[in-house]
């Protein structure tokens, strides 16, 4: 009996360029996918991961087309159906679950009535039945009170709930095959354990085989039994989960799990140099022979064939993975990276609170406070010169909102910023001085965003140049080519524009920039997150050597505490605008922790199927901080009662040098957790 | 040193070249082509009709009264036996000059008052925003007349006046434009930097709304000749004997039935030139990709 559900055969996809010529970005894809089982496509952003699954379910975009091969599902040949046979397959034989949620969902209709049209088209159930179903598919994704469930609109749930409804809607025509893409990558980390559980379990009852494609292999590495990684457009490695994670016998697996920071270890992830390279730029030989450290002359101008090992049950696309083999055994822990803390106090947030609410001009005149329950509140963080401090915390915790008062976009409503110890930063960008302004700079997020793109790399870096130091012609531009030098990158760089560049690339330019004011203090504001696991790697190097060398003072904000514990030397963690613990970050990631931090990292993702996470609170989203008692009440495990309903906690001392902020006996909470 | 200085010459495209690029876009798509060939036929023949008109454009004669197109008189004669041939050619002379120095002013107080409104944001946009709905709300037609009325019709009254009622609309648009780049965490490190307004204005906001903005200037410069020759036709204009197509349209109109010529020659030089300058906004707006309707997906 044949037990795959889908087989895909040398399929190629690509498009025609501008000047004709014909570009591919998929390159002979042969794979299966088996009855009941659950497979992970892994790749960096530009791998081709989502055209191929795409392609599994018959979708091929606009403007591209299929250059050879076929893509099988029960025999029958998906690229070969016209729309009409298409439908008929869709959403009931393959269902896809889109990665944000929140935008797939109709916005003016409620929810109920979203899975009753999906029903009607999938289904002949009657119009009893149908309801039954509903409150049958709700209960299934473990959604609270389905019937109460069912009357609301997507804008009343949480980024979670609407990512279970997306499930609960694929699942309606009760699909033989689940494709998923990205589903968890814009959620929270505790949600997105959540939500993983979910998938894992589902794929366990229903025997549905599911598609999961991320450029997370923590996630991948809960839900998956086999892995397909792709580079440039090919399969590089196919194998059993396990064997895949934990001894990868490609390089760039290699390379990828390596530079991927854990919690297990300590200090920088080794980086991995390079980018992968553009469609229609792909040499006569291996495709990842630039960036590989194991390459060979035969690499060079050999194409290496797909080649299966049946003693693993792993196929790999590699001349020299014989060599890895041995390789793989060995783990060594790098870059430990020194982290003293010296008390040199630079800036000092002393009962900080900021609100968002705006008084109206009568509450103005009578001089009423309107917002007694700020979005941050009580924040008391000394920073000291040359460390990395980091604030932590799920979105919604204030840690930005912390990040754009110190930066002057925001006004503090109480309590004050100090800084250099004597000078009191003001609330108003307009009021601080040039040098005030100089000392600290941002990082942002999304080098997109934050990099004009009209600009060439020359115009961006002379903003600071000449704003702070009047710098001009050839000074400013010899300033330019250092800053150049100093983030990795060529002289060249100067005369393209940000869309000319890789992420990575865009990233070390808009780190150049900040660094070009001299700074004494550098605000990140989830610098990495954008970018694919190597690039990110390669960026915290980077940042990581630029402040051994400069001194620089880092405030890091992030919600992945992998990379927080690799990068910083003190870590704050915040719930709701609140801080609730605070100390060296050693430290904080050792119990006894605060009930939140045991959360945050219970519910941390490692690329290992045998580490698990630990789910102990629920993942509701709690819209905004209770008025009294602790921040975290709503969702803590260990919550005592009414004390912590009603009064605010005191802060406690841990023996280690970590502060938290509980009502439950610091020695308590070690036994608990141990 | 030396290999320094060449690194820095790496392919830096000069603005001209960038120019250039542009237009030979915008001349590959037969429109574009045919927009562009028609409008700068209309600015040669504006700048050059002077020296080679056959006859005096005020010279009346009465035995020549309303001749019909021949050899002699290619496009006819008008009511005063005026040559329409030479009045036609150097009708466009004086609308096109008026309204293109109409435009750029309509361009510049549009173009800054938006981005600025945009970017301060608050009560001051606001409160200027609810004036110019108020201007917008005004016919403008009736509002030109009472200031041509009150100050005359010379150049200096017309082309402030028409660049101040066609910058209105440009007011919205360049606020628009800038809505849309405000949010971008450029301009808010430039704000943290603590650049000025008008820096961030001159630096950040305006190469990101310059093309937006002037597609939007070039739509408006054909509706603005639309405006002028309707203010002409209405005497409102240019003064007699100036050649004017809108004035001409006004005269010759009454004796449509049995001296077409003087009507249609000055309707097709100034619909030909606004159908010249619409189509070459449109290739304009394609060619920097502002109009992506017709731009492939990948």
């Amino acid at each position: 009996m044949n037990t795959n559900i889908q087989e895909i055969k040398d399929l190629s996809i690509g498009f025609k360029s501008q000047k004709g010529k014909q570009i591919s970005i998929l390159r002979n894809i042969t794979t299966n996918i088996r009855k009941g089982e659950t497979v992970g496509i892994v790749g960096e952003s530009g791998s081709g991961k989502s055209t191929l699954a795409l392609a599994m379910m018959g979708y091929i975009k606009h403007g591209l087309f299929t250059t050879g091969g076929e893509c099988l599902f029960k025999s029958q040949d998906l690229l070969s159906l016209n729309n009409k046979e298409l439908e008929d397959i869709r959403g009931r034989k393959i269902a896809m679950i889109p990665q944000n949620a929140g935008q797939a969902l109709t916005p003016n209709l409620k929810i109920g009535y979203q899975i009753e049209e999906a029903l009607k088209l999938h289904t002949d159930f009657s119009k009893a039945k149908r309801e039954q179903k509903i409150s049958e598919l709700l209960n299934q994704v473990r959604l609270p009170s389905p019937s109460i469930m069912a009357l609301r609109y997507p804008h009343e749930l949480s980024g979670g709930q609407q990512q279970r409804v997306a499930v609960a809607m694929a699942l309606a025509g009760n699909p033989e095959l689940l494709l998923l893409d990205e589903p968890t990558t814009g959620l929270d980390v505790t949600t997105q354990a959540h939500v993983l559980e979910l998938l894992k379990d589902l794929a366990k009852d229903t025997g549905t085989s599911m598609v999961y494609v991320s450029h997370d292999l923590g996630a991948i590495a809960q839900v998956c039994d086999r892995v397909i990684v792709m580079y440039s457009g090919e399969i590089v490695l196919e194998g059993p989960v396990r064997k895949i994670l934990k001894e990868p016998i490609h390089p760039y697996t290699y390379g990828l799990l390596k530079s991927i920071p854990k919690l297990s270890l300590s200090g920088l992830p080794d980086s991995m140099p390079g980018s992968q390279p553009q469609p229609g730029n792909i040499g006569s030989g291996c495709s990842f022979y630039d960036r590989c450290n194991f390459s060979s002359d035969e690499c060079k101008f050999k194409v290496p064939e797909l080649e299966y090992l049946s003693e693993i049950d792993t196929s790999v696309r590699c001349f020299n993975h014989s060599e890895l083999i041995s390789k793989t055994s060995e783990q060594k822990i790098t870059n430990e990276l020194k982290k003293e803390i010296i008390i040199d106090e630079i800036l000092d947030l002393k009962d900080v609170s900021i609100s968002y609410a705006k008084q109206g001009i009568i509450d103005q005149f009578l001089n009423k406070v309107t917002d007694t329950n700020p979005t941050v509140k009580d924040i008391n963080i000394n920073i000291n010169k040359g460390e990395t401090i980091a604030l932590v915390g799920e979105s919604g915790s204030g840690k930005s909102t912390i990040l754009k008062s110190i930066a002057g976009l925001l006004k503090t409503k109480d309590g004050y910023i100090k800084f250099n110890k004597e000078k009191l930063l003001s609330g108003d960008l307009k009021k601080r001085n040039s040098d005030d302004l100089r000392s600290i700079q941002l990082i942002f997020q999304n080098p997109d965003e934050s990099l004009n793109p009209n600009h060439t790399v020359e115009q961006i870096l002379s903003q600071p140049l000449k704003l702070y130091f009047g710098l001009t012609g050839n000074k400013l531009k010899s300033s330019i080519a250092e800053l150049l030098k100093k983030v990795r990158l060529g002289a060249f760089y100067m005369s393209r524009y940000p869309r000319q560049l890789s992420g990575g690339e865009k990233q070390r330019i808009a780190v150049a920039r900040a660094f070009a004011a001299r700074p004494d203090i550098i605000l990140c504001d989830e610098v990495t997150s954008a970018l694919d696991v190597s690039v990110q790697a390669a960026v915290l190097d980077l940042l990581q050597k630029l402040k051994e060398e400069l001194g620089t003072t880092y405030v890091f904000v992030s919600h992945d505490l992998a990379v927080v514990k690799a990068i910083s030397d003190r870590v704050a963690v915040l719930y709701q605008g609140r801080l609730c613990e605070i100390g060296p970050s050693k430290d904080v990631y050792q119990f006894p922790s605060h009930p939140y931090t045991e959360v945050l990292i219970g519910a941390v993702l490692e690329p290992d199927p045998d580490i698990r996470p630990k789910l102990v609170a629920e993942d509701i989203v709690e819209e905004k901080p209770p008025e009294i008692g602790c921040s975290f009440q709503g969702r803590c495990p260990r919550i005592l009662g009414d004390k912590c309903r009603n009064e605010t906690p005191p802060w406690q001392f841990g023996d280690n040098g970590n502060a938290i902020r509980c009502h439950i006996d610091i020695e308590e909470l070690k036994i608990q957790q141990s | 040193m030396e290999n320094l200085k060449n690194i820095f010459n790496e392919n830096p495209k000069s603005s001209l070249e960038k120019v250039l690029d542009i237009i030979s876009t915008m001349a590959s798509k037969p429109s574009g082509f045919i927009g562009l060939a028609i409008l700068i036929f209309h600015i040669i023949l504006a700048i050059t009709s002077p020296w080679f008109a056959p006859y005096d454009y005020k010279a009346i004669n009465p035995s020549l009264m309303l001749n019909a197109p021949s050899s002699e008189f290619w496009f006819g004669t008008d009511s005063l036996g005026r040559d329409v041939f030479t009045r036609t050619i150097l009708g466009g002379r004086t609308a096109l000059t008026i309204t293109f120095f109409g435009s750029i002013i309509a361009l510049l107080w549009g173009g800054l008052l938006g981005i600025f409104c945009g970017l301060v944001g608050g009560r001051i946009d606001d409160v200027v925003m609810r004036i110019v709905d108020a201007f917008l709300s005004i016919p403008w037609i009736l509002a030109m007349l009472l200031i041509v009325s009150l100050l005359g019709t010379t150049t200096e009254v017309l082309i402030p006046a028409l660049g101040f009622f066609y910058g209105k609309g440009i007011v919205r648009v360049a606020r628009a434009a800038t809505h849309d780049v405000i949010a971008k965490d450029f301009i808010v490190s430039a704000k943290a930097r603590g650049h000025s307004n008008i820096s961030i204005i001159w630096n950040e906001i305006l190469p990101n709304v310059r093309d937006a903005i002037l597609v939007e200037g070039a739509m408006r410069w054909s509706w603005m000749l639309l405006g002028f020759s309707s203010l002409s036709f209405l005497g409102f204009g240019v003064s007699p004997p100036t050649p004017d197509w809108g004035l001409m349209i006004s005269n010759a109109r009454g004796l449509m039935s049995f001296a077409w010529w003087a009507v249609i020659a000055p309707i097709v030089g100034l619909s030909s030139l606004i159908i010249g300058i619409n189509l070459t906004a449109d290739a304009f707006a394609k060619a920097l990709g502002i109009d992506r309707s017709t731009k492939a997906p990948v």
